[in-house]
Formats: C-alpha cells, sequence, structure tokens
C-alpha cells in the first residue's frame, strides 16, 4: 500500500515530462558548433514585481506625526509647551529621514496689516525652525515661510478664532 | 442664417453677462470740501452716440471729488451753442463745461469741450480727443482732469487708475480699475492668497506678493502683454514690493537672514543687495519721491515704528514716536506727507503726519484701516476698511474733509493701490 502513491508519483512525472518534449529520455540533445541568434521570446505575458517603498514616512500612520500645527499665545513667538511634542515628534522623524523637506508656515490673527503680520508669522515660523535644528534637523530640511494673516484656520473675528490662527504650520 | 443670428445673440448676451459680474465698484459719498465751486455741467450735444455718456462720468468725477457743486443745466449744450452769461450767473454758477460728441466714418469718437468762465465770460480752456470707442471714459475722466486742474490749480486725477484684491468664495483676483471704479479688469486670478500690489512708475506694470507656490514671492506682471517675472523667489519669505522711482529697482522684504529685513533687486530679477541690517523685523519700504531715501517700519525699538534711511542703506532715522505700534509708512507726491496706520486703544486708525511740522491727523474712524495709498496728486489716501463685516475701499481728502467709500457686490475687497500719472 506504501508503494502506490509513490509509483504513481514516478508515473504522472514521466508521462509529464514526456508530454513536455518529443525527445527521449536515452538521446542527448544535439550540441551546437556554431553560435546561433538567441532566441526571440515573447515577454509580454511577464509580471515584473515592484515593491512599494514602506511608505518612507510613518506619516500618514504615526499619530506623534498627525499633529501639524504649532500654536502661539498673543504677541508670542516663542513655541509653548503644548507645542514641543510636536515639533519633538516630527524633529525625530526628520532627522531619520534626511530626504525629507518641509515648509514651516507662520501665520497670525488678523489684525494690523498685511505685511507687518507677514513679518510676525516669520517670526513664529522660525521659532519652529530653530527648534527643529536644536533637535539636529538639517538647515537644509527646512524653509521657515509666512502667510501672515493670509490663511486663518478659523475665520471669526473672536479671541477664539485668532487662537487658532496663531500658528505655525509644518508642510511636507 | 436664423442658427447665426440666435448664436450671435447668445454671445452678445453672454458679454452682457460678463460686464455685469465684472461690475463696477459702488460710490458712496460721506463728506464734501468746506469751499465748493458751483459748475454748471451741460449734456454734451449727440453724446448718445457714443457707448458712454461723456457729461455723466465728469458730473460723477467732480461730485466724488468734493471740491465742486454740479448745477444741472437740463439741456444739452454743444462748444458752439451761443451762451447766456446772464443766465448761468442767476443760476450761481461759477462754471459752465459744454461739449458734443460726434462719430467718425473710422469708427472712434471725436469728443470736443469748452470749460467757460461765466463772471468774466471767457473760455479757460477747452480741446478735442479723438478715442476709440472703448476709451469714451477714459476721454471724460481726461475732460474731468483738465476741469478740475484749471478751477483748483491742482492736476486731476480720475483718469488714473486702481489695482486692489477681491475675494470671493475660494478665489482672489488682482482687480485694475479706472479711479470710479468702473471699467474693472482682473490682470491675476488665483486660489492663493495675493498682496501688497504696487504699480510701476509708468503704469504698465504692478508687483505683488503671491503665495501660489505655497510661500510669499514677489512676481512683477505686465498689465498689457501679461508676462509674469519672478523678481524676488528666494528661501523663506519674499514680500513688500516697492518701485524706485526711475523702475529701475525694487525694494522687498525677504527673510534670508532668519528675520524679515530690507533688500533690493533689480526690476527685472538679480541683483540683491541688502539694506537694513537689525536683528528684528525691518518691512514695508517706499522709496521717497526724489528716490533719495527709504521709509520703512522696524520694530528696533521694541514695537513697531517708521524710519527712514538713505536708499542704499545704512543708518535708520526713527521719524514716529507718537503712539506704540505704527506701520505701513506711505509717503505723499510732494515728499511732505506720510500716511500710515497707528494702533490707538486697540483701533487700528489712518494717520497723516506732516513731516514739515511734524502735526499729525487722524484720517480714519472705523478703527481697521489698512493699506494706505496716495492718490498721484497727493490730495487724497485711500486705504482699506469693513463696512458690515466685509473689506471695502474708503477714500479720504488729507485734511480729512472728503469722504467716500467703494464697496464691491460680494465678497472683500483689500490692498488698494492707486496707480500713477499716466503719459
Amino acid at each position: 500500500m506504501r508503494h502506490i502513491p509513490a509509483l504513481a508519483l514516478v508515473v504522472a512525472s514521466t508521462v509529464l515530462f514526456a508530454g513536455c518534449s518529443s525527445t527521449k529520455l536515452e538521446e542527448k540533445p544535439p550540441v551546437q558548433e556554431q553560435p546561433v541568434a538567441p532566441a526571440v521570446v515573447d515577454h509580454s505575458h511577464d509580471v515584473q514585481t515592484v515593491v512599494a517603498p514602506a511608505q518612507k514616512d510613518d506619516l500618514l500612520t504615526n499619530p506623534a506625526l498627525a499633529n501639524r500645527s504649532v500654536y502661539f499665545d498673543f504677541d508670542s513667538y516663542v513655541v509653548r509647551e503644548d507645542g514641543k511634542p510636536v515639533v519633538e515628534a516630527h524633529g525625530k522623524y526628520l532627522s531619520n529621514h534626511k530626504d525629507r523637506k518641509i515648509l514651516i508656515q507662520g501665520n497670525t490673527d488678523e489684525r494690523g496689516g498685511s505685511e507687518y503680520n507677514l513679518a510676525l508669522g516669520q517670526k513664529r515660523a522660525e521659532a519652529v525652525r530653530k527648534a527643529l535644528t536644536v533637535m539636529g534637523v538639517s538647515d537644509s530640511q527646512l524653509e521657515a515661510v509666512s502667510f501672515g494673516k493670509e490663511k486663518p484656520k478659523a475665520t471669526g473675528h473672536d479671541e477664539a478664532a485668532w487662537s487658532q490662527n496663531r500658528r505655525a504650520d509644518l508642510v511636507y | 442664417m436664423i442658427k447665426r443670428l440666435v448664436s450671435s445673440i447668445l454671445f452678445v448676451s453672454g458679454l452682457t453677462c460678463c460686464v455685469f459680474a465684472h461690475a463696477q465698484l459702488r460710490v458712496e459719498i460721506s463728506g464734501v470740501g468746506s469751499t465748493q465751486i458751483p459748475i454748471a455741467i451741460a449734456s454734451f450735444a449727440d453724446e448718445n452716440l457714443a457707448p458712454q455718456q461723456v457729461s455723466a462720468i465728469i458730473k460723477a468725477d467732480l461730485d466724488r471729488s468734493g471740491y465742486f457743486k454740479i448745477i444741472d443745466t437740463g439741456t444739452a449744450m454743444s462748444e458752439t451753442s451761443d451762451i447766456n452769461y446772464a443766465d448761468w450767473k442767476a443760476r450761481g454758477a461759477f462754471d459752465l463745461v459744454v461739449g458734443s460728441v460726434q462719430r467718425l466714418a473710422d469708427g472712434r469718437y471725436d469728443v470736443r469741450y469748452r470749460l467757460l468762465d461765466i463772471g468774466r465770460q471767457t473760455q479757460l480752456s477747452g480741446f478735442a480727443l479723438t478715442d476709440i470707442a472703448d476709451h469714451t471714459r477714459l476721454t471724460a475722466h481726461k475732460i474731468a482732469d483738465d476741469i478740475y486742474q484749471k478751477l483748483t490749480g491742482i492736476p486731476g486725477d480720475f483718469s488714473t487708475r486702481l489695482s486692489y484684491v477681491t475675494k470671493s468664495g475660494g478665489e482672489y483676483k488682482l482687480q485694475v480699475a479706472d479711479s470710479d471704479g468702473e471699467n474693472v479688469h482682473d490682470a491675476l486670478r488665483s486660489i492663493a492668497p495675493i498682496i501688497s500690489p504696487s504699480w510701476s512708475p509708468d503704469g504698465t506694470k504692478v508687483a505683488y506678493v503671491s503665495f501660489e507656490n505655497r510661500k510669499p514671492i514677489v512676481y512683477v506682471q505686465d498689465l498689457v502683454t501679461k508676462e509674469r517675472t519672478v523678481v524676488a523667489n528666494y528661501k523663506g519669505s519674499n514680500s513688500a514690493p516697492a518701485w524706485s522711482p526711475d523702475s529701475s529697482k525694487l525694494a522687498v522684504a525677504l527673510t534670508l537672514s532668519g528675520s524679515t529685513q530690507i533688500y533690493s533687486v533689480n526690476a527685472n530679477g538679480g541683483g540683491l543687495q541688502r539694506l537694513t541690517n537689525s536683528g528684528g523685523i525691518d518691512t514695508e519700504p517706499r522709496f521717497s519721491p526724489d528716490g533719495q531715501s527709504i521709509y520703512f517700519t522696524s520694530d528696533r525699538s521694541g514695537g513697531p515704528q517708521i524710519y527712514k534711511m538713505s536708499a542704499g542703506g545704512g543708518s535708520a532715522q526713527r521719524i514716529t514716536f507718537k503712539g506704540d505700534w505704527n506701520t505701513t509708512p506711505r509717503i505723499s507726491p510732494d515728499g511732505k506727507t506720510l500716511a500710515y496706520i497707528s494702533r490707538r486703544d486697540g483701533q487700528y486708525q489712518l494717520y497723516a503726519f506732516d513731516l514739515t511740522n511734524s502735526q499729525e491727523l487722524r484720517l480714519s474712524d472705523s478703527g481697521d484701516a489698512e493699506a494706505p495709498s496716495f492718490s498721484p496728486n497727493g490730495r487724497y489716501i485711500m486705504y482699506a476698511t469693513k463696512s458690515g463685516g466685509r473689506g471695502t475701499l474708503a477714500v479720504v481728502s488729507i485734511d480729512g474733509s472728503v469722504k467716500h467709500q467703494l464697496t464691491t457686490q460680494m465678497g472683500e475687497i483689500r490692498e488698494p493701490t492707486w496707480g500713477p500719472f499716466m503719459k
């Protein structure tokens, strides 16, 4: 009983092999003395595999990187305690991913003129840039710019809205 | 044939729709000069031939200026009509404007006008202008300019143009309009903010800051050819363009050093030169009319104040001392008056500062004034303000007496800049 499956396998493989070629097993294949043109192979049915770069970001998946805004107090250009974890998470990521570059966009609330607010927003972007540099992020990965009061997150005209708009956004 | 007619009607109505959508700004006058010259302005003979009514445009210009009291004549009078001076004197007119419109064989319009002094019974001025139909408004503004100059001694600037930014829905537009808010054209449409438009001295180009590339970059756009040149796109922010009076350079604010500082660049890009060297904020440069100095905003003393330095950079002299927050310096065409925005008791107000005697005058009352801009004859300042929570433009004479507002039907209007006199 034990031999039957093994025998069956041998028979089957022989039949299979025989089916592939008309050459008898005892016959040797002809030896080519002369170089010949390589056989034309149709590759149109080939399928090659691409391995997607393991989302070189944890940007999408790492919850620590989900927060990209650092908020500031009125008339202040110093990163607050609640902004430090945000800066640290991105600083760590950028230190480990030297190929990534970001824009740090500083923002202000709506009070005052557009150009002076642009300069004040720049101070916020610069504060975040410096904090990232301290963490070892290369200057070439960072560009501090300002939107001034032109890109409010909240459109109201009260302190609740303004506090949302005094911020720096990290833009990958 | 019928199909063709229908499609051309559709085309025409489509055009009407677009012209309407581009509709002019609405003017509201809320203050006039303390003395007004009574002037009778007759309808011009055959003026209905032209696309716009010339006499109506002249009347609106002079009325808006605040220095004229318009007397309606009720009748059309051409430059050849007989004038009954005694009659006009009895009606209180010091001056009388008459004229005519003629359509020439080549389709252009010939507009003739005369300005008459009723008391002296003489002609003060008069000329004929021939131009294409599209320039009928311009012709009327030029006549109003001439009347204003002959009767007040100051050049009229009705024929100059405005540039400003509108925001409606998610769209920003840099627009150019006549000084009365009519004849609106889009120079740039964008889904990103546009700020700080600045006219070239010859009035054919506008420099501005666009955020279309995720950061502020300074462009110069030729309004005629619509060619755009990037004049400042350095690492960091690029903003606050101001033309040198000879058009060769732009002063800009850049952040290459980490803080906002003033540099100059060539008007066609390149030629970077740093002009200020403080650790803080130096921005909003403006050349003096003689090109020798630059006024700017700096926080080197703590809060923002206005300073003045040589156009080549170097040491600066502080100009403003009243108030702890003064920004956005604009210098009058004669170099004698400085306009700026001062925060007093939390209110952002427009002030005019007489540089010859250091007297300041508050010109706004709403408390959210921004972006002042002198008219080219120096007699008015236009600025951005809010009305009913929406951005509008206000115009005030430098003595504070004449006031009017320009509003849009929808959306916000901001960042006004009054263009220069043109050839």
